[in-house]
């Protein structure tokens, strides 16, 4: 048997069976044209493949995050199948709180910290494997059937957004794989963004009436999230980096 | 007469045969959806390509529209406990155990991903429809590019 070259998908027939029906998210219009006659439409908002033209990110307005609210977290714990267990050295860091105090105005602030996806992601970099990616898309992700788990991405983060699996873990969510012996991080609900949603955190900030999260495409000029980060200031953590990341906050 | 004593051997020879294999051969849990177009002797010897193959432009290149997910594997090869829950891996008579272990094969998979579906997800297999002679050809002539 010789199995296509991971190149040639294009090659491959086009045809519509039952998974590919079955795929999250595929929407089915149907329109009545004549009794007994009638037109499908398959797909919808789910695209083939990740979209090299798009760059997902995040807007996250510090002005309205509350400091006594943990919704992102608990909607990341949720949907990714992480937990923590009281062991702060360890444990999973998908996505916290960081409370930052000025030192001379003593003004208090409140915010997220995730994977800051960057447009050169020192993770990236660094990994000796290739596990460590990024999508055309611009998401950031970590190819866990090749890491071998030596944390160098970790060392090389400035945001500390990574974190190491010590434990066998069982029961895991289908869509956010995880094991022992490997590293891990905000996948910006990657299996989401695929069938046309948002991360979880995003709709979860929402949901409270907070509304300090915003996802979107930051190269689609007419996006909201565009839109806000053409008309407001805004800026990376760590500049200084260059690294650029997706993730981008104001009034910070 | 030759032939008669002929044709008795090759009858004890087949009975022996099929009692063999009750005792030998692994006994595999029949899956829930519908069977799969390449044949199962074919699944046999390949679905581990298969599933490495699709993993890859999923999670590589966001291709959601993929045909081999571990994810369907383990809800439509789900096995049922005593309790009406799909066991996982851990357990005798998980689907991927019967064969993995008559072969003497570790499985890496379930190190990360789980050996469960999500609920609801057999319940929603088993109302797709069967794949079409066309859908079958239509793959093995992709396959064989």
């Amino acid at each position: 048997m010789k199995l296509p070259a991971l190149n040639n998908k294009s090659e491959r027939p086009a045809e519509l069976n039952r998974r590919e029906f079955f795929k999250s998210g595929a929407a089915v219009a149907s329109v009545t044209l004549a009794p007994g006659v009638t037109l499908m439409a398959f797909g919808g908002e789910a695209s083939a493949n990740a979209d090299p033209g798009k760059r997902w990110g995040m807007l996250i307005d510090v002005n309205k995050c509350s400091t006594d609210c943990n919704a992102c977290v608990k909607a990341c714990s949720d949907e990714n199948g992480w937990k923590l267990d009281g062991h702060p050295e360890t444990d999973a860091q998908w996505i916290r709180k960081v409370d930052l105090k000025h030192k001379t105005t003593g003004r208090e602030a409140s915010l997220p910290m995730m994977c800051q996806h960057c447009e050169t992601p020192p993770c990236v970099d660094v990994c000796p494997t290739g596990a460590s990616f990024k999508r055309v898309d611009g998401i950031v992700l970590v190819d866990k059937h090749i890491c071998i788990g030596c944390r160098y991405c970790m060392m090389a983060c400035p945001f500390k957004a990574r974190s190491f699996v010590h434990e066998e873990i069982e029961d895991q969510k289908s869509n956010a794989p995880r094991g022992k012996g490997t590293v891990e991080s905000c996948t910006l609900c990657v299996h989401r963004v695929d069938a046309g949603g948002i991360p979880a955190c995003v709709e979860s900030c929402s949901a409270t009436g907070h509304g300090a999260m915003m996802f979107g495409d930051l190269n689609d000029p007419n996006s909201e999230i565009a839109q806000a980060l053409k008309n407001y200031p805004s800026m990376g953590l760590r500049d200084d980096l260059r690294v650029n990341p997706g993730v981008r906050y104001t009034n910070l | 007469m030759m032939r008669l004593v002929a044709t008795l051997l090759v009858l004890i020879g087949l009975s022996a045969g099929a009692g063999m294999a009750e005792t030998i051969y692994p006994d595999i849990p029949k899956a829930v959806g519908a069977p799969h177009p390449e044949g199962n002797a074919y699944m046999r010897i390949n679905h581990m390509r298969l599933m490495r193959h699709d993993r890859d432009l999923t999670m590589r290149e966001g291709d959601r529209s993929i045909k081999y997910s571990i994810k369907e594997c383990v809800a439509c090869h789900a096995v049922m406990g005593p309790d009406a829950l799909p066991i996982s891996v851990k357990e005798e008579g998980h689907f991927c155990r019967a064969c993995h272990e008559y072969a003497a094969v570790k499985i890496d998979c379930f190190q990360c991903h789980n050996s469960k579906p999500e609920e609801g997800f057999v319940d929603l297999l088993k109302q797709m429809p069967p794949a079409t002679d066309d859908e079958i050809q239509a793959y093995l002539d992709g396959m064989s590019q």
